[in-house]
């Protein structure tokens, strides 16, 4: 008989500590914060589980090739990623906001092009929306691009909205909601069944409204 | 585009080394004789068909089709999976055969090249067609001679899901009557294996609670036998009842064939297939992340071919059973028989000896000549080279003495 102890893969960061919370309100003995934060793996088998420390982006991947049953994360990743795995759950934390930002006096050209983490969401809703843009990949201080004139608009999650402000940015469109959510391997879904029930009906009874 | 280097291949396809040659082979072997003993007959088609004909039915999705043009610019495809090209061969040289027709195969198909690992432009797959049944014991076959395959393939702990796809379809129209572009978008959800978006869906239409709480449902309608039973207080549709009963019966003639304990019922699966009517089904194995065979009803696609019948079928992800397996060491004895010029003919006597016997394995290999072997792998030592018997046919060595 195998066993039905789950490999979870974790967002490192951010999302990590709001996570952890909700496991530990649905019941799971999940520590807090790890003495040594640079370990990737934690073994947990008082809740029946071995967390999977990954960078966020990677978590859908994890998942979806097996290496973890299931994973915590966000719903920008799981937009961009469009891997093949089972959303099971809308975890309602770490939200916050995917928009369209740009210069308030910004007047446009012949060509616009939008500077995002999130290039497959940008060009699918650009597309979607009948506007032709040039869609630049940057890796982080996207809000620097408008600012530079290196591009028109930025696409990027938005929390607070402080970060916009405090460089005179303003939002322009919202495009969709981001929660973190609960997402399985097409495999491991139906292999520990039991186990991913269990943790789905814990979590479920807990969820923030 | 820079010249790729000598060594490299376009993404997506592998070579196969000896050792994943042998299980590739041990697997299609055990598979197919356990397919013949199912009475399926082996069929080979062509690796290229129309695009026009096999392409467009095989529903494989236009983008993934690999797809070529002859020199009269006809576009041609690889085939996609062998289910299209069996349901032309059925309708055409098959069509004075009379029903039902049982075949089997084992064949490489293509998918359009995708970038990243496992997921391959080029894979085995090895299955099984049963065309001209519709019964219920048709599709509980199927399902029962996958299960036998994944056995002879030697995949030790695997489940199965079973779904409905007319099922489903009929659940959402009665609930949905006459809303199409929201059945769409729920089963879009169901396709994406989305919940959360099914749930949200389901919030923002404009429905009676009633009808809210039964599209809900839908989720949970997952388990055993109970789930026909559950399934059936939703629906008053005539041929909804009747997928019900259909996938009541598949389950008892499983449990006939002894296989329903790895099975589970789950109603909002959807088969990656567009062509797909009624039961479809999936297995996993603990060992790999993605299923390792797929199957399901496909009553429509025989007449586009011109020859309407009733079909059902599976196929094993070879190639990905390959990956669980691990390469295969062969088994049987490895005899080395060295020679030099003079003693060859009493040597190669030896092996063709050995040879008819049939369950040794025989290389033979000069040992004088200047030209035999220029590698300085040939200074390793003979006997660490995995073989158990050895014999030298030398001028100054015994007759055929062995070490």
């Amino acid at each position: 008989m195998m066993s039905e102890r789950l490999k979870v893969a974790m967002p490192k960061g951010r999302i990590y500590k709001q996570a952890s919370k909700l496991f530990r309100e649905a019941g799971l003995p999940i520590p807090e914060d790890f003495d040594d934060s640079r370990k990737l793996i934690i073994e947990i088998p008082e809740a029946g589980m071995d967390f999977i420390m990954a960078k966020p982006v990677d978590v859908p991947t994890y998942v979806e090739y097996g290496a973890a049953d299931v994973g915590v994360v966000g719903k920008d990743v799981l937009m961009e990623e469009n891997r093949d795995v089972y959303e099971l759950l809308d975890l309602g934390i770490a939200r916050c906001r995917m928009s369209v930002i740009g210069l308030p006096d910004w007047k446009p050209g012949h060509t616009v092009r939008v500077a995002t983490k999130y290039p497959n969401v940008a060009s699918q809703y650009f597309r979607e929306n009948g506007q032709q843009v040039e869609v630049i990949k940057l890796n982080g201080s996207i809000e620097l691009a408008p600012l530079i004139g290196l591009a028109d608009h930025i696409v990027d999650m938005v929390e607070t909205g402080q970060t916009i402000r405090e460089n005179g940015l303003v939002e322009m469109e919202s495009i969709f909601q981001i929660t973190s959510r609960l997402i399985a391997n097409r495999v491991s879904y139906r292999m520990k069944s039991t186990a991913i029930e269990e943790l789905c009906k814990r979590l479920q009874q807990v969820i923030p409204g | 585009m820079s010249k790729p280097k000598v060594f490299e291949k376009p993404s997506g396809v592998k070579d196969y080394l000896p050792g994943a040659v042998s299980r590739l082979r041990k697997i299609e072997d055990s598979v197919l004789t356990c397919m013949d003993q199912w009475g399926y007959r082996r069929i080979m088609t062509p690796t290229v068909e129309y695009y026009d004909t096999v392409g467009v039915m095989s529903a494989t999705s236009d983008k993934k089709l690999f797809k070529l043009l002859d020199n009269r610019g006809t576009t041609l495809v690889l085939r996609s999976d062998m289910t299209a090209p069996i349901a032309r061969v059925v309708a055409s040289l098959l069509k004075e055969e009379p029903l039902p027709i049982r075949l089997a195969y084992h064949a490489n198909v293509f998918r359009a090249i995708e970038e990243e690992a496992g997921r391959e432009a080029e894979f085995y797959q090895t299955g099984v067609e049963l065309v001209g049944d519709a019964s219920a014991d048709a599709d509980a076959e199927v399902i029962a001679l996958a299960v036998a395959s994944l056995q002879a393939a030697g995949v030790s702990h695997f489940k199965l899901a079973l779904g409905h796809q007319g099922l489903l379809n009929g659940l959402l129209e009665e609930l949905l009557a006459g809303k199409t572009a929201e059945q769409d978008q729920l089963k879009e959800c169901l396709l994406a294996r989305d919940y959360v978006g099914y749930r949200r869906r389901i919030r923002g239409m404009d429905v009676s609670t009633d009808v809210r709480e039964k599209l809900e449902g839908i989720l949970e309608l997952r388990g055993g036998k109970e789930v026909c039973a559950k399934v059936a207080a939703y629906t008053q549709d005539v041929s909804t009842r009747a997928a019900i009963d259909h996938l009541c019966q598949i389950w008892e003639a499983l449990t006939a064939y002894g296989v329903s304990d790895v099975m589970t019922i789950d109603l909002t699966m959807i088969g990656n297939f567009s062509y797909y009517t009624g039961m479809i089904f999936e297995a996993y194995s603990a060992e790999l992340g993605f299923p390792v065979a797929s199957g399901g009803r496909y009553d429509n696609l025989l007449q586009q071919f011109g020859r309407p019948a009733p079909a059902t079928g599976f196929a094993l992800k070879t190639t990905r059973i390959l990956d669980i397996l691990g390469p295969y060491e062969t088994i049987g004895t490895r005899v080395l028989i060295l020679y030099t010029a003079e003693r060859r003919a009493e040597a190669l006597a030896q092996a063709a000896e050995l040879r008819s016997g049939g369950d040794k394995t025989v290389v033979t290999q000069r040992l004088d000549a200047s030209d035999a072997t220029t590698t300085a792998d040939s200074a390793q030592p003979w006997h660490e080279l995995g073989f158990d018997e050895i014999y030298t046919w030398t001028t100054d060595s015994d007759e055929g003495s062995a070490r």
